[in-house]
């Protein structure tokens, strides 16, 4: 596989846990020729960052690159003396980080971090040549390249922007490869689409071969020509984008891609249960076997080799040729997302107005939520749409206007609220790390309600905690764990068992999903819209994500700016946008159609 | 939002000097204020201070006429409101009164005692600002390693002693008992001599306080840089091939700096009171005797000026801590 005009050759490179010798990366084989883009995708504690950052010969505190090579050129990047390596990072192979809040130094200007880049290396024989050049990467990359927007701090750019400075300096002494780990993770689409385009433009202008790692299957998809598959430290799967979303051959990639929401065609995520081992835990056959459902005894034997299925596809699976002719169940059944009832609106929102300390960012919203419909609120960041959600549940109280439940007007705060108007609006929030108290156990956490809005004995509380933790499909022994104790997405459940414990009439969800892997995502949003159907909830899901609406949403609400610019039901709006920002948005918006056209 | 970035940058944007200027003046005047409620504080507690100046000036065998003289003469019957103003009035003009004891001006009484502790603040502090910065860089670059481990447990078994034990073992070790003579174990410095002229005298005294603050901003040095040599850029500036040398130095240094400035600024303002216990196991004549004496001899005038004196020193300190904190961090210059 190892093409030789291959800008990077990557051969059986090995990582490790410096103490234990535990595998974090293990057989990663893979060269990208000049102006290629490779993707690399997997979930969180995949190992996709810890192989990124090996290629530059560098790894985090506490790991260590034991084994394998990799070659750029003649050189052989993991033989270097420590000096020689200082010398081909970022002149020969150059780094993108993931966020670029931290990565660039907040004490340093922007034009000195740009021209340090070229000082050690030599490059540009004068101040006033490294300012030219300086100038003309700034251009490169569509950023300003007048001396005062240089003399900028990191703190006075926007995320975009930040990241193109990133990306300027990455290609800044005209690399050979260049790796870019989740370079967009944290950025609006919009701002996400330009960055995907600059890079995609320097990549090819420059031929450089660059390694895309991504958690997000729709990005890569869109950027990258050949994507690598990465599961439990290895790579699973190596094929042609198209091929690998069409024609997965790995049990793990059919998964994945199935739990990706797609912008045509309503249809239920399915999430992966059960989650990957790590370092340390892995089992000796294919560490995908405990999820896997199509697992045979062989699978637990040995981990099986990459087998190649075709010219540049070849998956880690025994059966791969089976998998890969297996008829298309990556998309899920056809959705059963409930008709709202012909009811009037549980929750109705009359020219709300919010803003902070006079600054109006929430302008005139009219809503309505009816009994038995999730209304998805889509805006990007900044838009007002968790000013709005925080409002409506009385976490925000800086508002004006009518919030009506039941044709009943809300007291702007929570705590002006009687009781039995709190217990019926349920509030689940973005950050589930943050949003469930460390020092009380997940049966605490999930009874309090229950305990505060009273009426019922303590059998009967115990009881429907364990009922309420069933639901969410958390076994009973979940009720004396701690949060640390769980992972992501275990702990939204129990976020979603809190809220939704108190048989609430309104939920409100703010970003829910956008801290979990895509498999989780899935997961959530699924048992999500279960609950939705089942338990009769009124539902406002509030969500940067486009085509997640799809999956959970009979109507959506596009935001931006503080106004709904556009409303109406899901198909209409994704099908025939009738305003211009919902038209850019889904144009901005990566998905598997888009990719794979 | 990424459309606006492709005009010109806007002049709001930029950290102007006069925002600092302006942070500086209000920080000042905020001083002003503390000062103020300090001077409340500190005359009501001078006088709630058990006994009676004059009857300590004169001694248990004074007549009452002539307790009731003195009291006149240092006018101790008037009410306590005229009593502060008039007070406040002599601080803000500069004349700190007559101390009781000494029968002198406070600011004459004071003034050669005060360029004293001064110098012995001034030399300790630069000696163990950048000692206590090196060592605790030094100490997160080679975390968990040999010079690490014994820097930590050495700085915590400093910090753990009180300074007049470290100033009595300083004495012991070099003074008397093991190396006797080597160093005067008693600074006399005689009034009217300027005390740089006499070092030798310096040396133990100065060596205390030096033992005494570097610990901590040492710990804090080190918890500060082991937090920036973690973070995000000191690894890029790695990737992008800087030398260590330029990373440590121009990256990862000067934002560990930031929340070590707070901690040295406290530790100096603990100096300028700390100073008292050390200037007495040294018998060094500063403020730390003077305070003394007055507080035993009911010398009112002379505690108040000092007590004032503390604490404008910490309200400048904190001020100035503010300020190189800021000067180091420019995300904090955009929001002054």
């Amino acid at each position: 596989m190892s093409a030789p005009e291959a800008a990077i050759v990557v051969d059986d490179l090995r990582v490790v846990v410096a103490g234990t010798g535990h595998d974090i990366v293990d057989e990663v084989s893979f060269a990208i020729a000049p102006g290629e883009v490779l993707g690399l995708v997997g979930e969180s504690g995949s190992g996709k960052t810890t192989a990124a950052l090996a290629l530059l010969g560098h790894t985090r505190r506490g790991a260590r690159i034991t084994g394998g090579s990799v070659r750029i050129g003649d050189q052989q990047v993991l033989e270097l003396s420590r000096d020689q390596s200082r010398r081909l990072r970022g002149r020969v192979i150059s780094y993108v980080p993931q966020d670029p809040a931290s990565a660039l130094n907040p004490a340093l200007r922007i034009g000195t971090q740009l021209t340090e880049a070229l000082e050690v290396h030599g490059i540009g024989g004068s101040g006033d040549e490294r300012r030219a050049r300086v100038a003309e990467m700034m251009r490169e990359v569509a950023l300003p390249d007048d001396p005062a927007y240089l003399r900028r701090y990191p703190h006075e750019l926007s995320g975009g922007q930040q990241q193109r400075v990133g990306l300027a300096m990455a290609f800044a002494c005209r690399p050979r490869v260049i790796v870019l780990d989740e370079p967009t993770t944290g950025l609006d689409v919009t701002t996400q689409a330009h960055v995907l385009g600059t890079v995609r433009e320097l990549a090819a202008a420059h031929r450089v071969a660059a390694l895309y790692v991504s958690h997000d299957l729709a990005v890569v998809g869109s950027l990258a020509a050949r994507v690598a598959v990465m599961y439990a430290g290895r790579i699973v799967e190596l094929a042609p984008a198209d091929e690998l979303f069409q024609a997965a051959a790995h049990p793990y990639t059919r998964r994945l891609v199935a739990a990706v929401p797609h912008l045509e065609g309503r249809r239920d995520l399915v999430g992966i249960p059960g989650r990957a081992p790590s370092p340390g835990q892995r089992p000796g056959g294919c560490s995908f076997a405990l999820r896997c459902t199509m697992v045979q005894e062989e699978c637990t034997l040995a981990m099986p080799d990459l087998r190649v299925v075709s010219e540049a596809h070849s998956a880690r699976c025994l059966f791969a040729e089976q998998v890969r002719a297996l008829v298309d169940e990556r998309r899920g059944p056809a959705g059963v997302v409930a008709e709202p009832a012909a009811a009037d609106s549980v929750l109705a929102l009359n020219g709300v107005n919010a803003g902070y300390m006079g600054l109006t960012v929430v302008h005139d919203v009219n809503l309505g939520v009816a009994p038995r419909e999730c209304l998805a609120l889509v805006g990007e960041s900044g838009s007002g749409k968790t000013t709005l959600a925080r409002a409506i549940v009385g976490l925000h109280r800086e508002r004006s206007g009518e919030i009506l439940l039941k044709g009943r007007p809300l007291a702007r705060a929570a705590r002006s609220r009687p009781r039995d108007v709190r217990r019926s609006i349920q509030y689940v929030f973005q950050n589930p790390y943050g949003s469930l108290n460390p020092r009380r156990t997940v049966g605490q956490i999930v009874r309090q309600p229950l305990e505060l809005f009273g009426g019922r004995s303590g059998r009967e509380i115990d009881r429907r905690v364990d009922e309420m933790l069933a639901r969410v499909s958390l076994t009973a022994a979940y009720a004396s764990q701690y949060p640390d104790q769980l992972s992501g997405g275990e702990r939204q459940r129990v976020a979603i068992a809190r809220a939704l414990v108190c048989n609430p009439e309104v939920l409100v969800c703010d970003e829910v999903t956008s801290a979990l892997d895509v498999s989780v995502q899935a997961a959530i949003v699924e048992l999500l819209g279960e609950l939705q159907r089942d338990l009769g909830l009124a539902m406002l899901f509030v969500t940067h994500n486009l085509p997640l609406v799809r999956s959970i949403a009979q109507r959506v609400a596009v935001m931006s700016s503080g106004r709904i610019v556009e409303l109406g039901p899901v198909d209409r709006v994704l099908q025939e946008p009738a305003d211009d920002y919902t038209r850019r948005l889904l144009a901005d918006t990566p998905s598997l159609e888009t990719a794979t056209a | 939002m990424d459309s606006a970035q492709s005009g010109s940058p806007s002049a709001g944007f930029h950290p102007r000097l006069g925002g600092l200027a302006g942070f500086i003046v209000r920080r000042l005047l905020l001083g002003l204020l503390v000062l103020a409620i300090v001077s409340v504080v500190v005359f009501a507690a001078t006088q709630a201070l058990p006994g009676d100046p004059a009857r300590a000036i004169l001694g248990r065998s004074a007549t009452p006429d002539s307790l009731k003289a003195l009291r006149e003469q240092l006018n101790l019957n008037r009410p306590v409101l005229t009593q502060y103003g008039d007070w406040v009035k002599g601080l803000v003009t500069g004349n700190l009164g007559t101390s009781l004891a000494a029968r002198e001006p406070v600011s004459t009484y004071l003034h050669d005692r005060l360029v004293n502790s001064a110098f012995l603040v001034f030399l300790s502090a630069i000696i163990s600002i950048p000692l206590s910065i090196a060592i605790g860089a030094y100490a997160a670059l080679k975390r968990d390693r040999l010079f690490d481990s014994s820097a930590s447990i050495l700085t915590l078994l400093l910090a753990a002693l009180p300074e007049f034990v470290v100033g009595v073992t300083l004495v012991v070790l070099f003074a008397t008992t093991i190396f006797p003579h080597l160093l005067p174990g008693v600074s006399n410095i005689a009034p009217g001599t300027e005390p740089w002229t006499q070092l030798k005298e310096m040396i133990l005294p100065t060596l205390t306080l030096v033992i005494a603050v570097t610990p901590y901003v040492a710990r804090i040095m080190r918890a500060s840089m082991i937090e920036v040599l973690e973070s995000e850029y000191v690894e890029m500036a790695r990737l992008k091939g800087v030398p260590e040398r330029e990373v440590v130095v121009r990256h990862a240094l000067p934002n560990a700096l930031g929340p070590t400035f707070q901690v040295i600024a406290i530790n100096l303002a603990y100096l300028a009171g700390g100073v008292i216990v050390v200037e007495y196991v040294f018998n060094y004549a500063g403020i730390g005797g003077a305070l003394q004496n007055a507080v035993i001899t009911r010398d009112l005038p002379v505690v108040q000026a000092l007590a004032m004196l503390i604490a404008a020193v910490y309200v400048v300190l904190n001020l100035l801590a503010d300020v190189a904190t800021i000067l180091v961090t420019p995300r904090l210059r955009t929001r002054l």
